[in-house]
């Protein structure tokens, strides 16, 4: 529950936008202004402070109110032979509703960030993995390996939180953790010990990260390599961690999907995988994949229970049908085959739609811009702002409950869909 | 609205009424006595039909992270079941792991109406009770997993005294909304991530010291004398384990008289006797559970085919990593407070040892002599789909049925089961308590599972056949809070249920020490972690019901 101490000071407040789930925010409210006092961070802080710069639904730019703006969307929605319900950046409410319209109207459904989680999730449906959530990190870890990832820029405070916490349940020392990147090495200086010691870097190009991880699989299980460096890594280099790896009583091995943009990440993500599960034939040790940004852990898990599939599902046919190729929104606006999107983006304003000239619905954060203006666009509230709700952060095991804070006469994602639904 | 159900042969166990015609009166969800001269607003005419209350699923898992995994990781096992949207009900899939909409359906289809998550994580209580929220029309409700739990063995480690254990259970059973308390692998999933890949009954854990054994003791008598209804939910040491029926008897004879649910016992019951030392420990453990009256047991009967294993034991689920089936698995460590693993399984009638799990869990049916203490589960989905009950229900109430499918079985676990030469048979009335009374009693609900006046009027009523499977898995008409819900075993109506919950008194100081605790190590703020009532109302179709505690006299 966020506390209230004052009509406009919260304390403990949580976060739906750093996927870590912080939730020691504290913050003042002052009318619809909202001021982070405490505990920011590079991205919770302007997440929290964005402005609210308009509250009226626009028809091809032009004011409308808010029912004249979800008829028109029911209109789209009500010809379209085969729409898109696509962006799905929201809470746990905005995806129920939005999967039970996409359900009714024959749609398809992807998320913004499916591309990067897909890399993850096709190795959790070919092979399984072993992984572990961050409270086992934080009082557990003494070996930290990042692969192809800057932690740094992407979870700012996450070496303050669960690497270098001062006390931690099993651990004496935690200034003794060793932390190695593997890829990219960090562009701040998070990653270094309370007492001076700079993570190790074995560096290389993100693209030569499949060869670097399989070589390190291998030497992990003790199978010979010929070659004496793989993408600039020095193979004895590997060997070192191998056995780092090997001697760890609880060694996790992170990445964030995201940062895999080359060819066979899926099949790096799961060499990684296979390798922490060889290595707990002997010694324990776990991955840690993050994300959680926007909204994507909340998105897949609301559609994994409702629908057995963590996204792109088509209902077209009557029933969840999942494709993770056929049914990505840029496939099909490709290949011409929808002719409508309805686009939901909570969060972040910068998370617009992608280009297209089918009909286009956008649900968006308050302040958000188009280089094309939408068909419709009915600015909807942020949960943990406007409304309450529920978000997943990264490690998909603990949901955060998300609390209003002010009332800036923006509707959730999820009164909205309900009144298209309802509309048509 | 008042309802008459007309003429029915009722079988309602709970007081006593064995196939008795008898008419029975509903007014707005609630069974009533027959009233003098009020309008009757509906009649069903059941003359010729067999009435019971809703049958009630006390171990079923249908709804946290470890279930959304298994969802997840099957799309293959999904494309065998789409279910299409109809003008009433949403589109999902079905087999081992159901979507949610799915499984309200289908449940309610077989005439169940309430459902009970058994393995609700304290950290991951949110989530289950947010799928739980998403299944229709039948009644929920979850126990909540310690024993792992570094609070806990922390707690036992430092000597605390029973009442500071009382407290933090009870506060634990608040805070994640919870009717029960279970324990699984009692500070196994702890020691496996100390790298430990057993823990006996008697063996001191890693890092804290406790024994299992000590575990089950402190936690048995917590929710005793917390007054908790439903007794200690346990998933004990060793699951799968040729040998372990030693380790349940252990465990039966170590709780010394409090009361204790055994759960998924047929997993827990195996000798090493025999050409691969595998063998049936059913007689022994059904002989116990008649001999201890303090002891309840369900089954976790296994069918043969495609299912998933989703289990918080990973010691054990990693231990069996090798069996999956199809080759994929997921082991997980979870906020110093659990873990997970889930692990998809085929069971063959060719294969030995599952010929014989599934001797087991029949035997142990067929030899616990008091359908009070015996439930009928296949612990959904690890033994089997909840969709296969009509399939159990016949093996149990038809001898020659049964001993067909003994013949079709591997040769070898045949020639090792004592199943074909049982001549029990289940009768209606057994059935009844089993799947209604019993579980009812068992779970803490007095005003389900019953006709009686005052109870909810949650109602199935079936026509008597020959086949009892085809009796079972398609109703003529099922009453949930005294709305026809099912028809013809179709769903007509899309209902919401209630979550049950029970919330024993403690000592609010206990958490003055778990603040403190939570800042320093957990990853969340105490405050956020507790679940409020309007996180499971305020989408305005939800309900709670707490049911109360009795607790006088037993501390």
């Amino acid at each position: 529950m966020t506390e209230i101490s004052d009509a406009d000071l919260c304390i403990n407040v949580p976060s739906p936008f750093c996927g870590v789930g912080t939730d020691d925010l504290k913050i003042k409210v002052d009318g619809k202004r909202i001021t982070l006092l405490e505990n920011g961070c590079a991205v919770n802080t302007p997440a929290f402070e964005q402005p609210v710069s308009d509250t009226s639904p626009r028809i091809s730019g032009q004011p409308v109110d808010l029912q004249a703006a979800v008829d028109k969307s029911a209109e789209i929605l009500g010809r379209s032979q085969l729409p898109l319900v696509s962006g799905l950046s929201t809470d746990v409410n905005g995806m129920r509703a939005a999967l039970e319209l996409a359900d009714n109207i024959g749609a398809i459904t992807d998320n913004m960030n499916f591309t990067a989680a897909m890399r993850n999730l096709l190795v959790l449906q070919d092979s399984g993995w072993m992984n572990t959530t961050l409270a086992e990190v934080k009082n557990r870890v003494d070996l930290l390996v990042i692969i192809g990832t800057d932690i740094d820029a992407l979870f700012p405070r996450f070496f303050e939180n669960y690497v270098w916490n001062e006390d931690a349940l099993f651990c004496q020392d935690t200034s003794k953790r060793q932390v190695v990147y593997v890829g990219k090495g960090p562009s701040g200086s998070a990653s270094t010990s309370p007492n001076g010691n700079a993570a190790r870097v074995l560096a290389c190009q993100l693209p030569d990260l499949p060869e670097v991880i399989a070589v390190l699989r291998a030497l992990v299980n003790g199978n010979p390599i010929k070659v004496s460096s793989v993408g600039g890594i020095q193979v004895t280099e590997l060997q070192t961690l191998a056995d780092q790896l090997k001697q760890a009583s609880y060694g996790v091995v992170t990445w964030a999907a995201s940062e895999f943009k080359f060819s066979q990440a899926e099949l790096t993500v799961q060499n990684m995988c296979e390798m922490v599960k060889d290595l707990n034939k002997e010694t324990r040790c776990s991955g840690l994949p993050l994300g959680g940004k926007n909204g994507d852990q909340t998105s897949f898990q609301v559609s994994g229970w409702q629908t057995g599939y963590p996204s792109r599902v088509n209902f077209s046919d009557g029933f969840p049908a999942y494709d993770p190729y056929l049914n990505s929104t840029e496939q099909r606006l490709a290949d011409g085959s929808a002719d409508a999107l309805l686009w939901v983006s909570s969060f972040n304003i910068d998370n617009t739609p992608p280009p297209t000239d089918i009909s286009t619905i956008v649900l968006g954060r308050s302040g958000m811009t188009f280089d094309k203006e939408p068909d419709v666009f009915i600015p909807i509230g942020t949960p943990g702002i406007d409304h309450s709700g529920h978000a997943y952060r990264n490690d998909n095991v603990v949901a955060v409950r998300l609390r209003k804070l002010r009332d800036a006469g923006l509707p959730s994602a999820s009164d909205v869909l309900s009144a298209i639904h309802q509309a048509l | 609205m008042l309802i008459k159900l007309t003429g029915g042969t009722v079988y309602d166990p709970e007081h006593g009424i064995d196939g008795m015609v008898r008419d029975i009166f509903v007014r707005d969800g609630i069974i009533v006595d027959s009233p003098a001269d009020s309008k009757i607003d509906a009649e069903y005419d059941l003359r010729g039909k067999v009435v019971m209350a809703g049958a009630i699923d006390m171990h079923t898992h249908i709804g946290g992270g470890k279930v959304n995994i298994a969802r997840t990781m099957l799309p293959e096992d999904h494309r065998a079941d789409p279910v299409y949207r109809t003008e009433l009900l949403r589109s999902g899939v079905g087999r081992a792991a159901p979507s949610t909409l799915t499984t309200g359906y289908r449940y309610a289809e077989m005439g169940y109406t309430a459902g009970f998550e058994p393995a609700v994580l304290p950290i991951n209580a949110r989530q289950a009770h947010m799928e739980m929220g998403d299944i229709p029309i039948i009644d929920k409700g979850g126990y909540v997993m310690l024993g792992s739990d570094d609070f806990l063995l922390r707690m036992m480690a430092a000597n605390h005294d029973q009442q500071a254990i009382n407290d933090y259970v009870a506060w634990t059973m608040k805070s994640a909304q919870a009717i029960g308390v279970k324990v699984v692998n009692p500070g196994g999933i702890s020691a496996f991530k100390f790298n430990q890949r057993s823990l006996d009954l008697d063996e001191q854990g890693p890092h804290y010291g406790a024994k299992p054994r000590d575990i089950l003791k402190c936690l048995a008598t917590a929710i005793y004398e917390l007054g908790v209804a439903h007794p200690l939910h346990v998933h004990g040491c060793n699951l799968g384990v040729p040998g372990n029926v030693e380790t349940t008897l252990n465990t039966i004879q170590g709780i010394e008289g409090l009361p204790m649910h055994l759960t998924h016992i047929q997993f827990h019951s195996y000798g090493t006797e025999g050409d691969f030392k595998f063998s049936s420990g059913a007689a022994r453990i059904a002989e116990a559970v008649n001999a201890n009256k303090n002891i309840t047991v369900d089954v976790g009967q296994i069918m043969f085919g495609q299912t998933v294993t989703a289990s918080g034991d990973n010691m054990r689920q990693h231990a069996n990593h090798a069996h999956a089936n199809p080759k994929k698995w997921v082991c997980m460590d979870i906020e110093c407070d659990a873990g997970c693993g889930v692990v998809p399984f085929k069971y063959k009638n060719k294969n030995f040892v599952n010929a014989l799990q599934w001797a087991i869990g029949l035997e142990t049916f067929l030899l616990a002599d008091d359908p009070w203490r015996v439930f009928l589960t296949t612990d959904h989905p690890n033994g089997a789909p909840f969709t296969s009950y009509p399939h159990l229900i016949k093996l149990l109430m038809d001898r020659s049925f049964r001993n067909d499918k003994l013949s079709a079985l591997n040769t070898d676990a045949a020639a090792m089961t004592t199943l074909g030469s049982i001549d029990r048979e289940y009768s209606l009335y057994e059935i009844a308590i089993m799947t209604r009374a019993g579980a009812a009693r068992l779970v803490g609900l007095s005003d389900r599972g019953h006709l009686g006046v005052g109870g909810a009027a949650d109602i199935t009523v079936y026509t008597e056949q020959e086949d009892k499977e085809r009796m079972f898995e398609k109703p003529d008409y099922v009453f949930k809070d005294g709305e026809l819900v099912v028809k013809n075993g179709e769903v007509v109506k899309v209902t919401w249920g209630t979550t049950h919950v029970s919330r024993p008194e403690f000592d609010s100081g206990i958490e003055k020490s778990l603040e403190e605790y939570f800042d320093r190590y957990m990853t969340m703020k105490l405050a956020n972690f507790k679940i409020l009532d309007d996180e499971l109302t305020e989408d305005g179709r939800g309900r709670i019901m707490v049911h109360p505690c009795n607790a006088e006299g037993r501390a």
